[in-house]
């Protein structure tokens, strides 16, 4: 029993994460029909900028001689996420705009072919030797680095279930994104005008929304939840490299597609369902498996399921 | 053209091939033919995966998991048989027919692996296939490196070194000419509907999947072949080598020579293996270079170097074969950019 709370302790901290990046893909899907192959490297970027940031602000260890106190800790974590966010966010809109808008027009193969260029840009480009040495190190080059621990680590245990406060204000950081990305899409004008891209762009135009605004700004949100995710990560697990967004990303988009890929709750639950099926599976049988999960799942849902737990199927017309 | 000359034609690259090739094979030093192997595989690795990508329109992106079951069936084989003996002939050419029957492995079992991937994954369409390809190429992957048979992550080593310049050469130009034979068969212009419009093809009574499949498996077939030859070349089978970024270098060469032309994956396949081996001190920017070609080129020239083109288009080339078939192929009545196979609104619906 135990192992079993263990592992749902862990499938949801993993599958908070999945959700957030699925996020971005299925938004962005949404209002393109697009699978933004970039997005899992903006998550990559986004912990990067965090330890940038948290460089540039001066975190200390929590655990030093002369320990911060909590109310700079608590300002020093947020400036470094919030910024984090907006460094991510540009990047979202350069992205969109220089890479995919050109191309809008086009058949979708060559936008898929840009996407997965600008992926490998970021991944390779971030594994080049350092050219600015100061005051941070950028690209930062192909070796592990370690995140700083924003705030201090307070294991706890609960029925028996080791976790840390970690876990639990990531979990609820990301539902509280989640919930103000569910109102954004649901109450707001912008929202509105986003669903109404997705549903046919075309006529959204005609109906007086500019289009190109709001697909810049799917990018920007999408872009900053994968950074908010990014930071998240990193904080309990803090090794990053320029490498670990590609498997992350791709699996956050199987979140996307097991949820129903242009569906915003379908991503959030595909994501902790998806955490959770890795964690499980993983835990009780042969855990060297693990990345093969994702893509069992992705093949399981798309042949029995294609259009995933929430989406609506579509009859194609000519 | 009847088919005695059709036979003629296609076997004729071979006979001059073969010659010049052995006369080659003792001359050149092994620094240079190292290089001119990776040429030769890729170019059979970016031809093959043009079946798929460029004839009929599908994207994968799963080919270095089809070099990876090509590269182990050859290896288990050879090494397997390194000490055996064929009776009555001597030693060189037992192991020559050995590494034959390698190869033939390789192929056949890369073409069984194209089908159990190709069945189900076929029946979706543009983006949702590629990242099925990648997935299954992953999973091929990660299945060989928890199998201890196959060496886990450190894979085989010790492999007999067979691979030499005949094998590659011959190999190169068989994908070459498989696909040339392919193009103007009926089977070929069963792919090419598929490409330009999959409904339409549906429609005048194509199978479909079983025409995708059929170029999955061939594409399959000659990177299992590829892969062997790699692997015997560099004495070596790992999981790394056949990663992701394998699949998407191939996938590079083939949108840079343009999606559908034969003559553009041999000529990109050449000229990139060329020059980055030229540019081997900046191995760092390798990735980068590709990474930012391919966006370069998508939104310069989305069609590729060639388009659909072939060599044997042009009208200088006409004139010398005045083979009529060639001349109205199907690479020259295509339009010369990649087809949308989008599934989005489109307008009045």
């Amino acid at each position: 029993m135990t192992e079993f709370l263990q592992h749902l302790v862990n499938g949801l901290s993993v599958g908070t994460i999945y959700a957030l990046v699925a996020l971005g893909y299925t938004m962005v899907y949404g209002v393109l029909k697009l699978i933004n192959f970039a997005h899992g490297d903006v998550y990559m970027v986004g912990a990067f900028s965090g330890y940038w940031l948290a460089e540039l602000v001066g975190v200390r260890s929590p655990y030093g001689a002369d320990p911060p106190g909590a109310g700079e800790t608590f300002i020093k974590a947020s400036l470094v996420t919030l910024g984090a966010m907006v460094i991510c966010g540009l990047l979202g809109f350069v992205i969109e705009r220089f890479a995919y808008r050109p191309l809008r027009q086009r058949p979708r193969l060559t936008s898929l072919i840009t996407a997965i260029g600008v992926s490998f840009l970021l991944e390779y480009g971030f594994q080049l030797r350092p050219i600015i040495r100061s005051p941070i190190e950028f690209p930062p080059g192909p070796s592990p680095r370690v995140f700083p621990a924003l705030i201090a680590r307070e294991p706890l245990e609960v029925l028996g279930v080791s976790l840390s406060n970690y876990d639990i204000y990531g979990f609820l950081i990301a539902i509280l994104l989640m919930l103000g990305l569910q109102y954004i899409v649901y109450r707001t004008r912008f929202g509105t005008a986003m669903r109404a891209v997705s549903f046919d762009p075309q006529v959204a135009g005609l109906m007086g929304i500019p289009v190109n605004r709001i697909i810049t700004w799917t990018f920007v949100l999408g872009s900053a939840l994968a950074a908010a995710a990014g930071i998240i990560n990193a904080v309990s697990r803090p090794k990053i490299e320029p490498l670990f967004g590609l498997i992350s990303g791709i699996k956050a988009f199987v979140a996307a597609v097991l949820g129903g890929i242009g569906s915003v709750p379908g991503a959030m639950v595909g994501g902790i369902v998806l955490g959770l099926a890795e964690e499980y599976v993983a835990g009780y049988t042969d855990s060297s498996y693990r990345d093969a999960i994702a893509f069992t799942v992705l093949i399981l849902v798309l042949l029995v399921r294609p259009a995933g737990i929430f989406g609506r199927f579509t009859v194609e017309k000519v | 053209m009847s088919s005695a000359r059709a036979v003629f034609r296609s076997v004729l690259p071979f006979l001059v091939g073969a010659p010049i090739l052995a006369l080659l094979q003792p001359v050149m030093p092994a620094d240079y033919a190292i290089i001119l192997v990776s040429v030769g595989v890729n170019v059979v690795l970016a031809t093959s995966l043009n079946v798929v990508n460029g004839f009929t329109g599908q994207f994968s992106l799963g080919h270095a998991g089809f070099m990876a079951v090509g590269a182990y069936t050859a290896a288990k084989i050879t090494v397997g048989l390194s000490g055996v003996q064929l009776i009555l002939l001597p030693e060189a050419v037992s192991n020559q027919l050995v590494f034959a029957i390698a190869l033939l492995a390789a192929m056949i079992t890369a073409a069984i692996a194209g089908v159990l991937v190709g069945m189900p994954s076929l029946r979706l369409r543009g983006d949702y296939l590629a990242i099925v390809t990648l997935g299954f190429g992953e999973i091929i992957r990660s299945v060989i490196e928890n199998m201890k048979f196959l060496g886990q992550a450190t894979g085989l080593s010790g492999l007999p070194a067979r691979t030499n310049l005949v094998w590659v050469g011959m190999s190169a130009i068989a994908t070459v000419v498989m696909a040339r034979r392919l193009a103007v068969s009926t089977q070929g212009r069963a792919l090419f509907a598929i490409r330009e419009d999959e409904v339409a093809a549906e429609a005048m009574g194509v199978d479909t999947t079983g025409f995708k499949v059929r170029a999955f498996v061939i594409s399959a077939a000659y990177a299992g072949l590829a892969g062997a030859l790699i692997s015997h070349a560099i004495l070596l089978a790992t999981p790394r080598m056949f990663t992701f970024i394998r699949s998407i270098e191939v996938v590079v060469m083939v949108v840079l020579g343009g999606l559908g032309s034969i003559t553009g994956s041999v000529i990109s396949a050449i000229v990139l293996t060329i020059s980055l081996e030229a540019l081997r001190e900046f191995q760092a920017y390798r990735m980068v270079v590709y990474a930012a070609l391919l966006i370069a080129l998508m939104l310069l020239r989305p069609q590729g170097l060639f388009g659909t083109r072939e060599l044997w288009d042009l009208p200088l080339f006409r004139r010398l074969t005045r083979n009529r078939l060639a001349a109205a192929g199907p690479a020259g009545a295509s339009p010369a950019e990649v087809r949308d196979d989008s599934t989005g609104p489109k307008g009045v619906a």
